[in-house]
């Protein structure tokens, strides 16, 4: 059987990278903003769709595959991380996205974040925050603001949030940085640099859950935004300003907040594979002489 | 008081009549409101318990372990991909012994996902330990859930309460709501979960167990789970006598003079019977059991009902790949351990939500009378060419 497969005419404008297929996201959603943002990056990168895997777990924002050409994946619920890897893995030559919510990634997906992260395979990861569960329809999320009041804290959270920034330069990552939904050209900048960037890249987007968290999110957080790459004297590969981003308060940093070229997964594995090779691997009949009396 | 409340509802009332005290669960449609009742309650305090927003159903099932451990009363929720995860922890959970009580919102498992009703989530999990009831109403589902604690504290097995995803779940009826005095008397007491956690008399559970003793604690909880048909029979006619509703293991309608007789569990059940009054109606000798408690599996029952029966047809809501139906299997085992036996029909319908209705059952019965020579093992009803 001939399994080749006809390479597609490679699209020529970012609404070509879209498959046509009409989103059922609630209007006015921030995920709305993050697919035209990854339909401009696809375009910018010359994207070839035969060889672009998207892969999601479950969420609203885990439907993002659908609407984009390439290869997608829908997986199950937080488990995205790991089923990227061993695609990547096996096939280095795709370029390998995934994507999720912060439910997805941050409750039920959190064991394989920080292991993601230092295991620094060359995946770029988008997590698309609105602060709650938007799918099931407004449950608490591991990332909703401490007080919040959704379906399961009627009378407000009194969990204290996780920090995805944090957490991820903790745990070893080494491309970590922040965007918003509500601004396309610096997603599709940002997007560009984590793919571009040899490693994990993780890339938290903040992006409103219109319906169940609120309109007023956009404004919200519009008014906090400041750009990084505007800051006098910060340094992204200065790990202690990069904790300074994540522990900040009452403003929203955005942009490439820490980066780091430490060596990529593959790059360790040849690195060993030649090490053995400089020593000798001796050869089985060698080896059983040895012990032989 | 009567009220007209869903299937989800009628989980979520039970649970705080029950006095539960601590629930912990993760959001997965179409179980997710009746976490979000209980949180509610919890909040309120019209509930005293602790509600945990756990991080996946894995992490829910951990944690009422933890509670369970010390003597407290447990509940957590969940359907399919959710029950899936579970499904170490489940195992666990009935070897350590413990009365936790789950109610499983049946749904279909992916892959390709889908978020509407079959059974293939619990019945998957048959071998787990756990006893299993399965309900047809809302009422059934709320005296079910306030059965289930009785059984389970007396066994010190965990107890799972099967309700159709959306069918069952997001369906009002007007329900029966106990008062709080007779749950009561009926749940009085409280577990005492065999290998409680106590600080005068410290000891380590569930630790590595050699081959040497192994065996004997497997022998004791399949001893346990096997007479928990006799304490289920017994709660439930303690449970007749105080509310009035009586609920066998195995329901039997019109199977006395049966010729044949289809087997049906969860609301599918409304229909088929809905089938053998029209057919009685006609003359037409057909019957209906439905399977309400499926573990343990009541083998003696299923043999008497079928018995007398010249066939069974089985109508599945799931699948085991490269086997026949569940369902089937059990029966079949059940049936032919006396010698002879009806000849059991097995029939896959339903599968991912799609409807079950009465014409499916009247083709299945068609088949079985009339064209049984050309049935295979497994027989699909509404497949589309
Ligand atoms: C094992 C398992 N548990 C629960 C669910 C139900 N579920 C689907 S998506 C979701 C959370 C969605 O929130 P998030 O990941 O933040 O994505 P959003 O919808 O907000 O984009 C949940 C709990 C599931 N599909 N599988
Ligand atoms: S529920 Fe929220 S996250 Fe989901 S599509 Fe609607 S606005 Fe977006």
């Amino acid at each position: 059987m001939d399994t080749t497969v006809q390479a597609a005419p490679k699209p020529s404008t970012p609404s070509e990278y879209k498959s046509g297929l009409k989103p059922v996201w609630c209007p006015g959603c921030g995920d709305f903003g993050v697919l035209n943002a990854l339909s401009q990056v696809y375009h910018r990168l010359e994207f070839d769709p035969m060889n672009t895997m998207l892969f999601s777990g479950i969420g609203c924002s885990s439907r993002i595959p659908g609407y984009l050409k390439g290869y997608g994946f829908n997986g199950v619920h937080g488990r995205v991380l790991p089923i990227a890897t061993g695609a990547k893995l096996a096939n280095p030559e795709l370029t390998v996205i995934a994507a999720g919510g912060d439910g997805d990634g941050f409750s039920i997906g959190t064991g394989h974040f920080p292991h993601t992260c230092r295991r620094n395979v060359d995946i770029t990861y988008i997590v698309m925050d609105n602060n709650i569960y938007g799918l099931t329809k407004g449950q608490l999320s591991p990332t909703s603001p401490g007080q919040m009041v959704t379906t399961t804290s009627s009378y407000g959270s009194i969990e204290n949030p996780i920090n995805p920034i944090g957490l991820a330069i903790g745990c070893g990552a080494s491309f970590v940085a922040r965007s918003f939904a509500g601004d396309i050209k610096h997603m599709v900048d940002v997007i560009c640099q984590g793919i571009e960037h040899k490693g994990f890249s993780f890339i938290q987007i903040l992006s409103p859950c219109v319906t169940f968290v609120g309109k007023d999110q956009f404004g919200i957080i519009k008014n906090q935004v400041r750009y990084l790459n505007e800051v006098e004297g910060y340094d992204p590969t200065d790990r202690s300003h990069a904790f300074q981003v994540a522990d900040e308060t009452g403003q929203i940093s955005l942009g490439v907040i820490f980066q780091h070229p430490f060596p990529e997964y593959r790059h360790g594995t040849e690195i060993v594979r030649q090490r053995l090779i400089k020593r000798g691997v001796p050869e089985m009949k060698d080896l059983i002489a040895k012990f032989r009396p | 008081m009567r009220a007209l409340i869903t299937g989800n509802e009628a989980v979520s009332t039970a649970v705080r009549l029950a006095r539960v005290e601590l629930i912990a669960a993760y959001p997965i449609t179409p179980q997710t409101s009746i976490s979000e009742k209980l949180s509610q309650y919890c909040s309120e305090g019209t509930l005293d318990a602790d509600f945990v927003k756990v991080e996946s159903e894995h992490s829910a099932m951990a944690t009422v372990i933890g509670a369970a451990s010390t003597g407290v009363r447990t509940f957590t929720a969940t359907s399919s991909q959710g029950l899936a995860l579970m499904h170490e922890l489940l195992h666990w959970s009935s070897g350590a012994r413990l009365p936790i009580v789950m109610a499983n919102v049946n749904r279909a498992l992916g892959a390709p996902w889908n978020i509407w009703g079959d059974q293939s989530d619990s019945l998957a999990q048959r071998d787990t330990g756990w006893l299993q009831f399965y309900c047809e109403s809302c009422q059934e589902v709320l005296d079910t859930t306030l059965m289930a604690f009785a059984v389970a504290e007396r066994v010190n097995t965990p107890v799972m309460v099967m309700l159709d995803g959306f069918i069952l779940s997001h369906t009002a009826e007007p329900v029966q709501i106990p008062e709080p005095d007779a749950v009561d008397s009926l749940l009085g007491g409280g577990p005492s979960p065999p290998a409680l956690v106590d600080p005068e008399n410290p000891r380590t559970l569930h630790a590595v167990t050699s081959p040497d003793h192994f065996m004997e604690f497997k022998h004791h909880q399949f001893q346990a789970a096997a007479g928990a048909e006799k304490v289920s029979v017994e709660v439930a006619e303690e449970f007749g006598k105080i509310f009035g509703r009586n609920y066998p293991g195995t329901e039997e309608f019109m199977c006395g003079d049966a010729e044949t007789i289809l087997v049906a569990s969860g609301t599918a059940a409304g229909t088929v019977r809905h089938v053998v009054r029209k057919y009685r109606e006609q003359g037409k000798k057909v019957g209906m059991m439905r399977v309400r408690m499926f573990r343990p599996y009541p083998f003696d029952e299923v043999r008497r009902i079928v018995s007398g029966a010249k066939r069974v047809a089985v109508l599945e809501r799931a699948i085991s790949p490269g086997s026949e139906g569940t369902m089937a299997q059990e029966l079949r085992s059940a049936a032919y351990s006396a010698g002879g036996g009806p000849q059991v029909y097995d029939f896959v319908a339903g599968l991912g939500g799609r409807d079950i209705v009465p014409e499916d059952i009247e083709r299945m019965l068609e088949l079985v009378e009339n064209g049984a020579d050309k049935l295979q093992r497994v027989n699909w009803l509404g497949l589309k060419e």
